[in-house]
């Protein structure tokens, strides 16, 4: 196997799914590069999935987005061969899953993935611990041990006390919570999940990401997730592939998607995207104009001057924070011979780079300077300025920084002398 | 008929077939009859031992522990009714007729209805098969029945399995394929193996439609019982044959009406039976 490959959990190569008969013939067709209604006109065979190539890395939350008949439910199926490819590779921590005999695949579905549907699928017949120990009762687990280890998944999603109900008594939420357990009780290293909160309602399905999201950041599983919703993809994924009549269209973060669409599907796609939940500070702060608090009021002043600025940000010499001075106070200052410290003004609105916009209006409203975006180490990393956020808002990338930093907020200029 | 070609020798056939399979099994078959033959007779004897009250006693705390209250005391009421109308002995030699019967159905039919339901090739040969048994007429297979058992309780017995398989046959497949795809995968996506995906969750979940089956195999094997009297099996049925042939209205009601009254029974405790989970919140497809 090759080197690129090796820290790779999961890697699918030309991975192809034909419906139908005649599916040699397809195969023919497609590898001459036919489109797929050129494909069904001539054979009658429906491509669901079209030599589709992706890696997930370990612990990666990777989101297959499309819309419906995009071919993403049949992917999702080839990765534990729920469906069988009809040709193309799918490897799982290096072994291709579609060479494997019925036992092999028998293991990796115990041990290795763990499946979450979108109808919840739960045993109506089976209470829900019953329903959450079933992946380990197949495996011939003791009775002691499979129910410890349901009772202790049911916890981490938030259901104990109700292992004796049965799925028809609980919430459509609570039953994907269950749906969720179930999958967890195996513990393994990767979780499918198929359109697992589109059956929920709007305010619960936010709940759900949330908790996933907690869950993951505890867990480290590798999970796939397959939405139709753009807005769930960009919250949960750490990267997006989006579909398109069977193919993939665009694999990036969330950040590429939306700024730069590769192509006019996923432009339109992405145009009704209300960029305030998605932007962040960092996509929009601008460098900030600092002076170290030890070079005193004068310099400050001179600063202030040249840039055009009535205010300025004070800051040690490990680049923390301080506060800031207005040119005011700082001429104040100097006519009194006190230090830049006793003028500084240090109750500053302050925010973490990773706010979003919505969560920005109030703050950048109300203060009179502009609003200091730091790290958690206090460092500052750039500012906030109205315009900015305006001009962000109405999607104008001039305003937008590509990667979420500002390249010269590491070194701030002090030394403009 | 066309002159030009012979009359079809269609029915020679198959007694030249039956001859042959009467002389090759028919020893091994006459074995197996006397078995079943002492088995069903000596069964309706140690259940004439019983006082009839006691017994009908039994059969209706039977009833209320498998069903309702109300189904038991309809029962009581019911049985005591038909012993009061002297009818008692015959209807236990039907009831030991029809539970043999429906007992064999259940046997054969169950196994055979989850095979076709995971096989495709399976379901073409059943199916036309099930649908041959269900629509000839059932004197015919009487008359075979007759040259293989001799006359009796036993040609009774194998022409009721056979009218009464198909219904089990039928919904247990059905039931099987009706549990729902996405639970399917449920099951496969956690690595079950075909047999854990059979005995945990699609016979469990079908158990309502393979209890629709036995309920209607049970009244198919009831409305057999007549047909049955005339090939010798002993019975309320053959009351009705004799009603019939004798012109007794009188008695044709009253063996009529008890015969209803053992079907209700059943149907009503089978039918609570197949349904029972519904009521605990956990069985619905």
């Amino acid at each position: 196997m090759s080197e690129e490959y090796i820290n790779k959990k999961i890697v699918v190569k030309d991975a192809t799914k034909i419906f139908g008969k005649s599916s040699g013939r397809a195969i023919q067709l497609l590898k001459d590069g036919k489109s797929k209604s050129e494909i069904l006109k001539a054979t009658g065979a429906t491509v669901g999935v079209k030599q589709v190539s992706f890696d997930v890395n370990e612990g990666e939350i990777f989101v297959i987005m499309g819309l419906s008949g995009s071919g993403k439910s049949t992917l999702v199926r080839m990765l534990n061969r729920l469906i069988d490819p009809t040709m193309g590779k799918i490897l799982l921590d290096g072994k291709d899953i579609v060479q494997m005999n019925k036992e092999q695949l028998r293991d990796v579905r115990r041990k290795k993935i763990g499946m979450v549907f979108q109808n919840f699928a739960l045993f109506p017949h089976k209470t829900i611990v019953e329903n959450t120990e079933y992946g380990l009762e197949i495996q011939g687990v003791s009775k002691k041990e499979r129910n410890e280890k349901a009772i202790e998944s049911l916890r981490l999603v938030g259901l104990a006390g109700y292992e004796e109900q049965y799925p028809k008594q609980l919430s459509g939420g609570m039953q994907q919570r269950v749906g969720l357990a179930r999958a967890l009780a195996n513990n393994p290293d990767i979780l499918l999940m198929d359109e697992a909160f589109s059956a929920l309602d709007p305010l619960i399905r936010k709940d759900m990401q949330n908790e996933l999201l907690q869950l993951h950041h505890d867990m480290q599983k590798t999970i796939i997730f397959i939405t139709h919703d753009l807005d769930e993809a960009l919250r949960i994924g750490d990267r997006i592939a989006l579909m398109k009549d069977g193919e993939i269209v665009q694999i990036g973060s969330p950040e590429e998607i939306l700024m730069s669409p590769s192509n006019e599907y996923v432009e339109r796609f992405v145009e009704d995207v209300d960029l305030s939940k998605v932007l962040t500070a960092g996509h929009i702060m601008k460098k900030a104009d600092t002076v170290k608090v030890d070079r005193g009021p004068r310099v400050a002043l001179r600063l202030m001057k040249q840039l055009g600025i009535s205010s300025i940000y004070v800051v040690d010499n490990a680049n923390r924070l301080l506060g800031a001075v207005t040119a005011q106070d700082t001429v104040a200052a100097i006519e009194s011979e006190k230090s830049l410290n006793d003028v500084i003004i240090s109750d500053l609105p302050m925010i973490l780079p990773d706010t979003v916009l919505t969560e920005l209006f109030d703050v950048v409203s109300t203060a009179s300077i502009p609003v200091a975006v730091i790290n958690e180490e206090q460092k500052l990393q750039g500012i906030i300025i109205r315009g900015a956020l305006i001009g962000a808002l109405s999607g104008d990338n001039e305003f937008i920084n590509k990667d979420g930093t500002v390249d010269s907020a590491e070194q701030p200029i002090t030394e403009v002398m | 008929m066309n002159e030009l070609l012979p009359r079809l020798p269609f029915a020679d056939w198959i007694d030249t077939g039956v001859d042959w399979l009467v002389d090759t099994f028919g020893t091994g078959l006459d074995g197996f009859a006397d078995v079943l033959e002492g088995v069903v007779e000596g069964s309706v004897d140690i259940l004439d031992l019983v006082p009839s009250i006691l017994l009908a006693f039994i059969f209706a705390l039977i009833a209320g522990l498998i069903s309702t209250r109300k189904i038991a005391f309809f029962s009581l009421i019911g049985l005591l009714f038909i012993d009061y109308l002297g009818y008692w002995y015959p209807m236990l030699q039907m009831l030991t007729l029809v539970l043999t019967s429906v007992i064999f159905a259940l046997v054969i039919g169950i196994p055979i209805g989850i095979l076709s339901s995971q096989k495709a090739g399976v379901r073409k040969v059943v199916n036309p098969i099930l649908d041959l048994m269900q629509t000839m007429p059932a004197f015919v297979y009487l008359i075979p029945a007759i040259f293989f058992f001799n006359i009796g309780v036993v040609p009774g017995v194998v022409a009721s399995v056979i009218f009464a398989m198909p219904p089990t046959i039928r919904l247990t497949m059905l039931g099987i394929q009706q549990v729902p795809k996405d639970l399917i995968e449920a099951t496969e996506a956690f690595g079950s193996t075909t047999w854990q995906r059979l005995i945990k969750i699609q016979i469990p979940l079908a158990k309502p439609t393979i209890m629709a089956g036995v309920n209607q195999s049970i009244m198919l094997s009831l409305s057999m019982v007549v047909i049955a009297s005339m090939v010798g099996a002993p019975g309320l049925g053959e009351e009705v044959y004799r009603s019939v042939t004798q012109l007794k209205t009188g008695v044709g009601v009253e063996t009529g009406l008890s015969i209803v009254i053992v079907a209700i029974i059943l149907d009503r405790i089978t039918q609570y039976a197949g349904n029972r989970k519904k009521k605990l919140g956990g069985n619905t497809i």
